[in-house]
């Protein structure tokens, strides 16, 4: 079945603001606009506090904008959520379960309340919870519970997924499972929106992302267009003794001088590794602990989040 | 928003689906409730502490008619601690635990997060009220009651503003303990003024208040529905007259109750 909103995206936001009263009033959102587009996994990446809670819980319906418009499935998220939430699977950031109930017991209560709903015990398979189904839901470990969250979200088979950190508390390998399921979900047609601030996690699942700060999306695009513009650094202990200054170096280089070494961002990684190499080899220097990088999203999103954020010591040279 | 393409569910298509949902919710709140000692206690014990205590005491003054003061009664007592007090601390321990706001994120409307998670208290007060009028009946020898259909109106319209009433006495209720203290005014007034001994036997002007009070005008229904009298007097016809006034009465609270569920919160505050 085609909905007629299709042509431009699952979830389209558009001016997006959310105000809080009381308290002298806070703005969390201040005028975000993005589309997620059918099949497609949009990242929300940000430090605690940058609004992706407060922007999602207004795309996911619970709690209604204070202006702008949200469209899911071609619908008020809000207004229209008995049509919207049918077709919705939905990570809120904490779980809330009773926690009297058993595993077995709450994806009951939860299928339940759903239109259509798996059977109960594949959704527990599918995050490698059935063999806690007879288990008190205060008896599972973190990562456990983040896990039957997300039982319960797929749950329904919905078409929308909304993930609010839902990798939080889970160890290394239980994070690839999710992941794992999470592309398995994307390749059967789903669509997500998904807040995380792990930037592999961004990196490894993202379509398309956007970084928020401050209420506002700083940067947008796929996880290679929001790297692109960000220099490459490459870094080095600064040699024992009395050493040369360093040259002019080719690629648009600033320096920065930290506690006993260097760090240099340069739009253009190889030229100006050539040269410093070049340079250190003239001057018989070893350079200790030397890296070189591409740009990253950690890089880029440190960049945004903590623009001031750069060591006390340093010293701009070259 | 009317002039958008919407895909109106068939009215019984989407109650199906309501009392689906209602249904599965209060199952889950039912084994929440098998697992409270406390909450249990509470259901199943008040109403025969009720009646232990007004055979103990009765109300001088009051009609002397044993089975039906029993029947009303243990409805007073239904009402108040196994559906208003429990449902009270209900609502607000799926508050604090973050279940309600999830709730909130499903399929589910307001309304029937409201009536799933009072509905095992719903059917106990229920439960209690028809045992309290069969041992009446049966035990203490009322007679049949004369107008069934005014007992049933008269439960069913307590049943909804006291529910109600719970709603928005969470909003002055932080954590489950302060329950107690959050329902005294609810509980105290309700029962002190009307709810357990006829408004007639109360000083100064508490008669005319106790006439405005909910849980008053529920166990005169009652009463009429189940002796064809009131608490006060023999008078039959006078008395029925009195049946508009007191429908009104719910009516408003229901009413009232509708607008202060509105100072419910689905979440704990921050």
């Amino acid at each position: 079945m085609l909905d007629p909103m299709d042509a431009t995206g699952v979830i389209d936001v558009a001016g997006l603001h959310r105000h809080y009263s009381g308290g002298g009033g806070f703005e969390a959102v201040r005028g975000v606009s993005f589309s997620v587009r059918r099949g497609e996994l949009f990242a929300l990446l940000g430090t605690n506090g940058a609004g992706k809670t407060s922007l999602l819980e207004v795309v996911e319906g619970l709690a209604p904008a204070s202006s702008g418009t949200v469209r899911v499935l071609g619908r008020d998220p809000h207004s229209e959520r008995r049509a919207v939430r049918p077709r919705v699977g939905i990570v809120l950031q904490d779980s809330g379960f009773p926690s009297e109930l058993t595993v077995m017991e709450m994806t009951r209560m939860w299928a339940g309340t759903l239109s259509a709903p798996r059977p109960v015990g594949e959704a527990l398979d599918l995050v490698n919870l059935g063999h806690r189904a007879k288990v008190g839901v205060r008896q599972l470990s973190g990562g456990e519970r983040r896990r039957l969250d997300l039982a319960l979200a797929v749950l329904g088979r919905p078409e929308v997924l909304f993930l609010d950190e839902p990798t939080s508390g889970l160890d290394p390998a239980a994070r690839q499972g999710v992941w794992r399921l999470l592309r398995d979900l994307l390749d059967g047609g789903a669509t997500m929106l998904l807040s995380t601030h792990h930037m592999d996690e961004a990196e490894s699942l993202a379509d398309r992302l956007a970084i928020m700060h401050q209420g506002l999306v700083v940067r947008t695009g796929t996880p290679a267009e929001v790297v692109g513009g960000q220099p490459a650094r490459i870094s080095f202990g600064w040699p024992a003794g009395v050493a040369p200054p360093l040259p002019v170096l080719p690629g648009g280089v600033t320096v920065q001088r930290t506690r006993g070494g260097v760090v240099l961002r340069t739009g253009d990684l190889q030229l100006t590794v050539a040269a410093l190499l070049e340079w250190a080899n003239h001057h018989d220097l070893r350079l200790h602990q030397f890296t070189a990088q591409a740009a990253s999203l950690q890089e880029t999103f440190l960049a945004v989040a903590e623009p001031n954020g750069t060591p006390h010591d340093e010293e701009w040279m070259g | 928003m009317t002039t958008t393409a919407q895909t109106v569910p068939a009215g019984r298509q989407h109650l199906r689906g309501s009392v689906r949902r209602i249904g599965s919710l209060a199952r889950a709140e039912a084994v929440l409730l098998r697992r409270n000692p406390m909450a249990l206690l509470t259901a199943l014990g008040t109403p025969i502490v009720g009646v232990v205590l007004i055979n103990a005491f009765p109300p001088t003054g009051a009609v002397p008619m044993p089975g039906a003061t029993i029947a009303v009664t243990v409805t007073a007592y239904t009402l108040i601690f196994p559906l208003y007090y429990n449902l009270v601390t209900t609502l607000v321990a799926r508050r604090e635990e973050l279940v309600l706001k999830r709730l909130r994120s499903s399929e589910c409307s307001d309304a029937e997060i409201l009536i799933g998670a009072a509905a095992p208290a719903m059917t106990i007060a229920w439960g209690q009220t028809i045992i309290g009028v069969i041992a009446a009946t049966a035990v203490f020898g009322m007679a049949l009651p004369v107008n069934p259909a005014l007992v049933i109106v008269a439960v069913l319209l307590g049943t909804v503003v006291f529910v109600l009433l719970a709603a928005a006495s969470t909003a002055m209720t932080r954590t489950v303990e302060m329950a107690q203290l959050s329902t005294l005014p609810v509980v105290v007034v309700s029962m002190a003024l009307g709810g357990l001994f006829p408004p007639d036997m109360l000083p100064g002007p508490l008669p005319r208040i106790a006439q405005l009070l909910p849980l008053t005008q529920v166990v005169d229904l009652m009463w009429l529905g189940l002796t064809g009298t009131t608490r006060g007097g023999p008078d039959e016809w006078e008395s029925f007259s009195g049946i508009v006034p007191a429908l009104l009465v719910l009516g408003v609270w229901v009413a009232v109750g509708l607008l202060a569920r509105r100072f419910m919160r689905w979440e704990p505050r921050k």
